[in-house]
């Protein structure tokens, strides 16, 4: 009797010791809670952010001032003849002096003449202000004209209703990207021009159009208006696909052999910690590398994707072999000890039940070490990748430019009103390519894994 | 005792007198151990175990946690080889040949002996491809057919057929926990091993699927030698003919199972046996 008043004093008095931490830990549990919702809160409201800016600027960027106009190939202007081809009998001294002189008329043809009769017919001050005119469409369609007459010379004499692209000051100006009221000699064009335009505008005849400028062209400095990321794009695949042709093998097949294979000593500890110090160097640093090795010792050309592909390729190994090793240290051993123990050899073991096992985990490791990259910017600039290329390289020895470092190049471009657009649109093609990359990757981990 | 090189009739002889050998049944020495030390790194986990298993009998090891039945049970496939840092000496026969000779191959040693283990562990792959894995691996089947022939053998063997034959091709990993573990004795018998290494087959699963794998090691009792490891004293009671008591590394006791449990030599068996530890 007595013990049992006894314990029921104590039973009382731990209960009530017990009630009272309950409250403080249902504070604590509370406490963290918000924190954790504050946390998210600011970093979804951050990105927020920066999605709606680049978008409201990206977006309208794919909508360029263009020309919507008949144009007349006059004859008048136009006067060459098609594409001269060898001629049985004729010499090849004969033919290439034929060809270059069929170029040099080529070159001389006063396309821009086309154009500016084309508004003329449609704008008559046109011809009072022909110097002014012919800032209005961007040079580069001068190209396009020419090229069209190569391609087809029966097009001359005819009338095709075409789609030019404004010049860049024009698109500027149109769209309000620059302070209407500022005095003349703040203007980047001439009063006339402008008023040409919005009357232009005003008639229909300018349209802001999408353009598939920004996706087909390389860049360009005398044609702001076409420059476009194609060089770049091409650039960025380049790399990508070495990227995935090195790094990935020799990520996989180390991190296999490391995991698996090697044996436990001082020499394995050292390339474990080394691989990991790697990890963290800045990847400034591998651009070094690559141009000391790649470019001085190999000899391989400046600012072509071979060398940037091979320098993302020394900075995404370790990012792959990390991943791929902890992949492989979750699969359990017991996995493992089935295997050897029907008679599987070690080999056997991995390839038949942990590789397959680890495949979801090494593929996204893989793009997710891809994606980081293809969004690298500091190496590239190191070997050469962030100079001016005009063309779109054909293969990965040929000049060329990334998708980060166009935008870094485009957002220094002294035309701000117009690059400003330029460089968001730029941006969200490169995060569109990311995020796809990234879904792919989210993708293959549920399919296989949910395939058991 | 101590010297591995000793000839295998002066051993017989040695044994005679030897407590830990105890009176084997009649029948051909199917795997015999001699002074079988294990060291993980510089620890010496098993001190020299001796023993000869018979054909065709099941001698279970019994001890506390950490007394080396289940390090002494993996020598015989030569599992430990895949133990960072553990080594094995000493010499372990198996009909006569010594499983660490460089002419064994230890691929061939585990077709021969082979091994179920403590939890399940089927492949996350079909029913069909867990059992077909090892025949597979090994050539021992030249059709389909025939395949297909083994795959439905063991199955039927470790009892697990008539529950599983409309799903074969369903994950192994979906089963229940006593189906999974007769899914890997299946698997296990289907290489054709002459031994079957058990470690604590029974100790992740209920009642009913314990009973159910102590009747199938009766009937597979037939046709092979099995070693079983548990820490069930009734389990080692109703399914070993032989039972070995193992403390701290050493083999302190063998011998017919009623004995070892009704009437023990040893005061650490009889200690053991009688619920005083462990």
């Amino acid at each position: 009797m007595n013990s049992s008043t006894h314990s029921d004093q104590g039973y009382s008095a731990i209960r009530q010791r017990v009630e009272s931490s309950l409250a403080r830990r249902r504070n604590q549990e509370l406490r963290f809670r918000a924190l954790g919702i504050a946390a998210v809160t600011t970093a979804l409201a951050l990105v927020a952010i920066l999605f709606t800016t680049i978008l409201s600027k990206g977006l309208p960027a794919f909508w360029q001032a263009t020309f919507v106009m008949d144009v007349h190939f006059d004859p008048e202007v136009i006067q060459i003849g098609p594409k001269p081809t060898a001629m049985p009998g004729e010499s090849p001294a004969a033919f290439a002096q034929r060809l270059t002189q069929w170029q040099l008329d080529l070159n001389f043809i006063d396309f821009g003449q086309i154009i500016h009769r084309s508004i003329a017919k449609l704008l008559p001050e046109a011809d009072q202000h022909p110097e002014g005119a012919a800032h209005l469409v961007t040079s580069g369609e001068l190209f396009a004209l020419r090229d069209m007459v190569v391609a087809d010379p029966g097009i001359v004499g005819k009338t095709v209703r075409l789609k030019l692209l404004a010049d860049a000051n024009v698109d500027v100006w149109l769209k309000g990207n620059i302070d209407r009221d500022l005095p003349d000699a703040q203007q980047q064009l001439s009063a006339q021009t402008r008023q040409m335009a919005d009357q232009l505008y005003a008639k229909g005849v300018i349209q802001n159009k999408f353009s598939t400028a920004i996706f087909m062209n390389p860049d360009s400095r005398s044609s702001l208006a076409s420059a476009g990321l194609a060089g770049a794009f091409m650039g960025s695949l380049f790399m990508m696909i070495i990227v995935i042709l090195l790094a990935v093998p020799i990520g996989v097949a180390s991190a296999i052999y490391l995991e698996e294979f090697a044996p436990k000593n001082r020499w394995t500890d050292l390339i474990e910690v080394n691989i990991n110090n790697l990890a963290a160097v800045p990847s400034i640093v591998f651009g070094l590398l690559g141009a000391a090795v790649f470019i001085l010792w190999f000899k391989l050309p400046l600012s072509a994707p071979i060398v940037g592909g091979l320098v993302l390729t020394l900075m995404t190994l370790p990012t792959v072999i990390i991943a791929t090793r902890s992949t492989l240290k979750a699969i359990p051993p017991s996995i493992r000890e089935a295997a050897l123990g029907v008679g599987a050899s070690k080999v056997q073991a991995i390839t038949d039940h942990v590789l397959p096992l680890a495949r979801p985990g090494i593929l996204t490791a893989t793009i997710i070490g891809v994606a980081q990259a293809l969004g690298e910017t500091a190496p590239l600039l190191l070997i050469g990748m962030s100079a001016f290329v005009a063309s779109v390289p054909a293969t990965a020895f040929d000049q060329s430019t990334a998708l980060p470092v166009q935008i870094y190049l485009w957002q220094g471009n002294e035309l701000r009103n117009f690059f400003e657009g330029r460089t968001s649109a730029a941006i969200i093609v490169l995060l569109a390519l990311m995020l796809s990359l990234n879904s792919l990757a989210i993708w293959l981990r549920k399919h296989y894994e949910t395939r058991w | 005792m101590q010297d591995a090189k000793v000839t295998m009739g002066k051993m017989h002889a040695a044994l005679a007198d030897n407590p830990c050998t105890g009176a084997a049944p009649s029948g051909a020495v199917k795997l015999s151990a001699r002074d079988v030390r294990v060291f993980y790194g510089n620890n010496e986990a098993l001190h020299g175990v001796s023993m000869d298993v018979m054909a065709n009998e099941v001698i279970a090891f019994i001890g506390p946690s950490g007394c080396g039945k289940t390090t002494f049970l993996r020598c015989f496939n030569r599992m430990n080889d895949t133990v960072e840092g553990a080594r094995v000496t000493g010499r372990i026969t198996l009909d006569g040949y010594d499983i660490h000779d460089r002419a064994i191959d230890v691929v061939m040693l585990r077709a021969q002996v082979g091994m179920v283990f403590q939890k399940p562990n089927p492949f996350p792959k079909s029913i069909f491809e867990n059992v077909a894995y090892g025949p597979r691996l090994h050539g021992l089947a030249k059709s389909k057919a025939e395949l297909e022939q083994i795959v439905e053998s063991s199955l039927r063997r470790a009892g697990l057929w008539d529950e599983v034959k409309d799903r074969l091709d369903t994950p192994g990993t979906g089963l229940s926990g006593g189906q999974q573990q007769r899914l890997c004795i299946a698997r296990a018998i289907a290489v054709s091993p002459d031994v079957i290494l058990m470690d604590e087959p029974c100790s992740a699963l209920d009642p009913i699927a314990t009973s159910k794998i102590e009747e199938l090691i009766h009937e597979l009792k037939q046709n092979y030698t099995i070693i079983i490891v548990t820490h069930n004293m009734q389990q080692a009671a109703r399914v070993s003919d032989r039972t070995a008591f193992f403390h701290l590394g050493d083999l302190i006791e063998l011998g017919a199972t009623p004995q070892i449990f009704t009437n023990p030599r040893q005061q650490r068996t009889e200690d053991y046996v009688t619920g005083r530890y462990g």
